[in-house]
């Protein structure tokens, strides 16, 4: 049997994520939502959700021992991080005065900033980014499939990843900036946005994801 | 860029959806589920459960509701009405609601406020705040803080609120004009610039859509990040479809 493990650390509703994946499931794909090394160590793919705060994040996966298991899976399977999921991949984020991440990925996740302001009218952007904003494809990556350029996905957040090398953007999006909103290398795909509460095209990416073989 | 989102609003009262939701070709008018899927197919970014279920007892059924929904419907949803614990926030977002509003606790425990944005994360906590102008005409608008559907004042300027909820972890404001709820007059516009200008984070304006007009000005003329309506979705009078396409047309980002 197929296992999807979800990675249950303790941060945020994962409920909905699980949810999701079990709508888009193949008959025979088990979703599990788990915190269990081995559970994780055994799946044929990998969830990393994750809302909340970088560093109660990363103290919520060193606490668990996950912080090792994560870095384990990333190397050799299809592996799906999801907004916090995506931002504690890189090296280093500048929430909560500088937190250390796991560096699966190089880059770094800066705050939007107290004054970001819309190119057409000057108003004063919200901090978080908060709704429904498109999500650029930057390559043609299996998972973008059947998924419309610029398509819409939901976002919340306040701080943005700037990937350390250009190869790995796979998505940007519009806020006050050009920011970095997919990043993919090889059997990993990380986005900002939540595909599980992105309606048809979230639920698409999702379900591109668990017929995913890993390649680019 | 970002899209403004429209918010269908429904008031769910023992796990059934009350003040007659009007759709043709819906077998149960009174199913959540049922209904979130229809604003959902229409293109609704996002839906409000309003929880206006008066015996404590029977409150759990809101938690089952979700439940059901959140397993079909996937796009945010939130719930509001009678928050009262982190508990009760705890036992929605495990049901699968994104985000929880809450109004009377706050005003009479605003660390309560700061509590819940501390355990589950700002961007689950949307604040309500009721608000009645209580300037005369003549005078600088000012306008209040209600509670109890505008039956309790409180002495609490609602421009000043609305920065200390934010302050204390508020994600998101939720302002309802209680002078234009249920009037179909449009929101008060300037009560929806006031507090959207003075707060970081995204404004709901809520009370008073009468017509896809209203919506263009909230988000137009009120600063408004979203707009949230009721009855002018419920009884088939517009689509949620033909209010965006309305708002496009005029130049409103939306998501189509």
């Amino acid at each position: 049997m197929n296992t999807v493990a979800v990675v249950d650390y303790g941060m945020g509703n994962l409920r909905s994520v699980v949810k999701a994946l079990e709508h888009e499931a193949p008959s025979g794909t088990r979703v599990l939502l788990t915190e269990d090394a081995a559970t994780i160590g055994e799946a044929e793919r990998v969830v990393f959700p994750g809302q909340g705060a970088a560093r109660d994040c990363m103290a919520a996966l060193t606490a668990r021992g996950l912080d090792r298991v994560l870095k384990g899976v990333a190397l050799d399977r299809p592996f799906l991080g999801i907004c916090m999921g995506m931002q504690v991949l890189v090296d280093y984020s500048e929430e909560n005065g500088g937190t250390d991440c796991l560096g699966v990925l190089g880059g770094r996740v800066r705050f939007f900033g107290e004054d970001l302001r819309g190119p057409d009218d000057g108003l004063r952007l919200k901090i978080p980014h908060m709704g429904w904003n498109q999500v650029h494809q930057e390559t043609d990556h299996p998972l973008w499939r059947g998924i419309a350029q610029d398509s819409r996905f939901y976002f919340v957040h306040s701080y943005y990843l700037e990937a350390g090398d250009p190869a790995l953007v796979a998505a940007s999006t519009d806020y006050g900036i050009r920011f970095t909103s997919a990043i993919a290398r090889e059997n990993i795909f990380a986005i900002q946005c939540h595909p599980e509460k992105s309606a048809a095209p979230g639920l698409t990416l999702l379900r591109n994801f668990m017929r995913w073989d890993g390649k680019e | 860029m970002l899209a403004k989102r429209i918010i269908p609003c429904l008031d769910v009262d023992r796990g059934r959806v009350v003040k007659g939701v009007n759709f043709v070709e819906i077998r149960d008018a009174g199913d959540p589920v049922e209904i979130a899927q229809r604003y959902d197919a229409e293109g609704a970014d996002e839906i409000t459960f309003l929880d206006i279920t008066a015996s404590h007892d029977e409150r759990e059924t809101m938690v089952h509701v979700v439940e059901e929904v959140a397993s079909q419907v996937f796009i945010p949803l939130t719930v509001g009405g009678g928050i009262r614990r982190v508990e009760d926030i705890r036992r929605l977002l495990n049901a699968g609601a994104d985000k929880v509003s809450i109004n009377t606790a706050a005003v009479y425990n605003p660390e309560f406020v700061r509590e819940a944005a501390e355990r589950v994360g700002s961007q689950c906590i949307v604040v309500a705040i009721d608000a009645k102008r209580v300037s005369a005409p003549d005078e600088p608008p000012q306008w209040e803080i209600f509670t109890h559907g505008g039956r309790k004042h409180t002495g609490l300027d609602a421009v000043d609120w609305a920065r200390r909820m934010v302050a204390c972890g508020a994600g998101e404001i939720l302002l309802t004009s209680m002078d234009r709820d249920g009037t179909r007059q449009g929101f008060d516009i300037e009560l929806t610039r006031a507090v959207s200008d003075a707060v970081r984070v995204p404004v709901i304006a809520s009370g008073g859509v009468g017509t896809l007009q209203h919506l263009v000005d909230g988000v137009t003329l009120g600063h408004a990040d979203a707009v949230l309506a009721a009855s002018i979705f419920h009884f088939g009078q517009h689509t949620v479809g033909e209010a965006k396409h309305y708002m496009a047309e005029r130049g409103v980002e939306v998501r189509l």
